[in-house]
């Protein structure tokens, strides 16, 4: 579903990603872990190009992202994101920020996208809140409408940069929940987190960045099971974050 | 004091036809309103435009916006007006000369000299404050719109210009008062605005004191009204849980 093939990135003359290679395949769950700065960011930004590279290629559902004759746009709408700080359109009701794309991107008419959008809103559990606006909702609420709105575009893949990194600890769960949920059911998705229990639970492989590379790209089980097998960078990562 | 006010004075006929002195202000308020409202409308679309134009990833398109403000923000509006209204009917090919200096009643002609100077000279505080106000938005907001599928210009009607509008009501309303206020420009090129009609009715009837005085209120209560009017505009369009309504 995802092929990322030798990518290498610059911010001028400072290498953020450095020959960078994966895949996810249809219906895998992977996490991306690693300290900040790693370039895990950047790394799910370029799947859906949100962030330009300078060599190598990442396929998408069989669209080359690097061909400059792929209708990005068009790649971008069947390639659902969920960000670190939600980025609902405040200005816009709940119900209006789950049908607008809908229809202004994929020319859905209007009825629906709503029926669409609210059935969505019904699965993450906020359908009384279908008239009130972003900045009336918690942030835990506004991240399930996030995954909502992602989802009513019908993706082919989810991609999730930190989605519960900014969460007060208590709204976290309720954000996993419905990850775990949208995992269980089959969903292709490529996760940055560091909530290494959600990784634990569900995930498939788990991809370790440090300093722009992917040092280990391993099953869960690999991964989480024989830390001695792990690179010394992945073993103090894990050792500081599993402390708690 | 020493100075005998006399309030009447506006109803007392100018000797001109059959009309009294609070006609020609009338009259002026009339060309005011005129000059400001379409100056306005320039002013807005115009300053709109530009404003978008700043913050797009293009070099070139956003250079050619900032080398605008550069210039008409930085020339007194004065000046501008004479520029217009002097200097660049003489630069006209020579049909359209002959009807702006000929044909053209002489009101018309410096009426659409004023509004032009006016609208190009304020759409350039409007791009000012447009590309603040999307400026101010965090750039999530356009990676969340692209990551939808959204190209540029829907990014830009769909997601930032309704919250960046929103966000610089307050300014925009300064520069929407500010325009009735610079129209007064228009007396030096013989417009018969408020502020002309204010001055000729001084000079007609000796009654100074009264005639600024009446101007003054006249400007003040329009602007008053104005400010309460776009004050109403901020709340109607306010989000819950977004921006704050300002000031009370």
């Amino acid at each position: 579903m995802i092929s990322i093939k030798n990518v290498n990135k610059w911010y001028g003359s400072f290498q953020v990603l450095t020959d960078c290679s994966t895949e996810v395949k249809k219906g895998e769950v992977v996490v991306v872990c690693g300290p900040s700065g790693s370039g895990k960011s950047t790394l799910i930004k370029c799947v859906n190009a949100l962030e330009p590279f300078q060599q190598g290629d990442i396929v998408v559902d069989n669209t080359s992202i690097a061909d400059p004759r792929t209708n990005l746009p068009k790649l971008r709408s069947r390639v659902g994101m969920v960000f670190q700080h939600f980025e609902l359109f405040p200005h816009l009701s709940i119900s209006e920020n789950l049908t607008i794309a809908q229809v202004k991107v994929l020319g859905r008419s209007k009825d629906e996208a709503i029926e669409k959008g609210l059935k969505l809103l019904d699965r993450v559990g906020l359908l009384a809140h279908a008239n009130k606006h972003p900045g009336q909702l918690s942030g835990g609420q506004q991240q399930r409408v996030a995954i909502a709105r992602a989802l009513a575009m019908d993706p082919v893949v989810m991609l999730f940069d930190e989605p519960t990194s900014a969460l007060d600890p208590e709204m976290v769960n309720e954000v996993l929940d419905v990850m775990v949920q949208l995992a269980q059911e089959g969903m292709t998705m490529m996760c940055v987190t560091h909530e290494m229990g959600f990784a634990r639970k569900v995930a498939d492989r788990v991809i370790f960045m440090d300093a722009g590379q992917i040092v280990e790209d391993c099953p869960k089980q690999a991964f989480f099971g024989d830390v001695s097998q792990r690179s010394e960078r992945a073993q103090q990562f894990l050792a500081k974050i599993l402390q708690h | 004091m020493n100075y005998n006010w006399d309030w009447a004075i506006f109803f007392k006929p100018t000797g001109i036809g059959s009309e009294i002195y609070l006609d020609w202000f009338i009259t002026g308020l009339g060309w005011t309103i005129a000059i400001a409202i379409v100056g306005w409308i320039i002013a807005l679309a115009l300053g709109s435009l530009l404003g978008v134009m700043r913050t797009v990833p293009n070099r070139w398109i956003a250079g050619a916006a900032t080398a605008y403000v550069e210039i008409f923000r930085n020339v007194p509006l004065l000046v501008q007006l004479f520029l217009w209204y002097f200097l660049v009917p003489d630069l006209l090919p020579e049909p359209l000369q002959i009807w702006f200096k000929q044909d053209l009643n002489p009101a018309t002609s410096a009426y659409l000299s004023v509004v032009v100077c006016l609208g190009l000279f304020t759409a350039a505080r409007v791009c000012e404050q447009v590309r603040t106000g999307i400026q101010a938005l965090p750039a999530g907001q356009t990676a969340a719109a692209y990551a939808m599928g959204f190209r540029l210009p829907q990014i830009y009607s769909n997601v930032l210009l309704p919250q960046a509008y929103r966000i610089i009501i307050p300014p925009l309303t300064s520069e929407f008062l500010n325009i009735f206020k610079n129209s007064s420009v228009a007396s030096l090129i013989g417009l018969m605005e408020l502020l002309a009609q204010t001055k000729q009715t001084a000079e007609f009837s000796a009654n100074l004191f009264e005639a600024f005085t009446l101007a003054t209120l006249i400007y003040f209560t329009l602007n008053m009204g104005l400010m309460l009017l776009m004050r109403a505009v901020e709340k109607k369009v306010a989000v819950p849980g977004l921006i704050a309504v300002g000031g009370k």
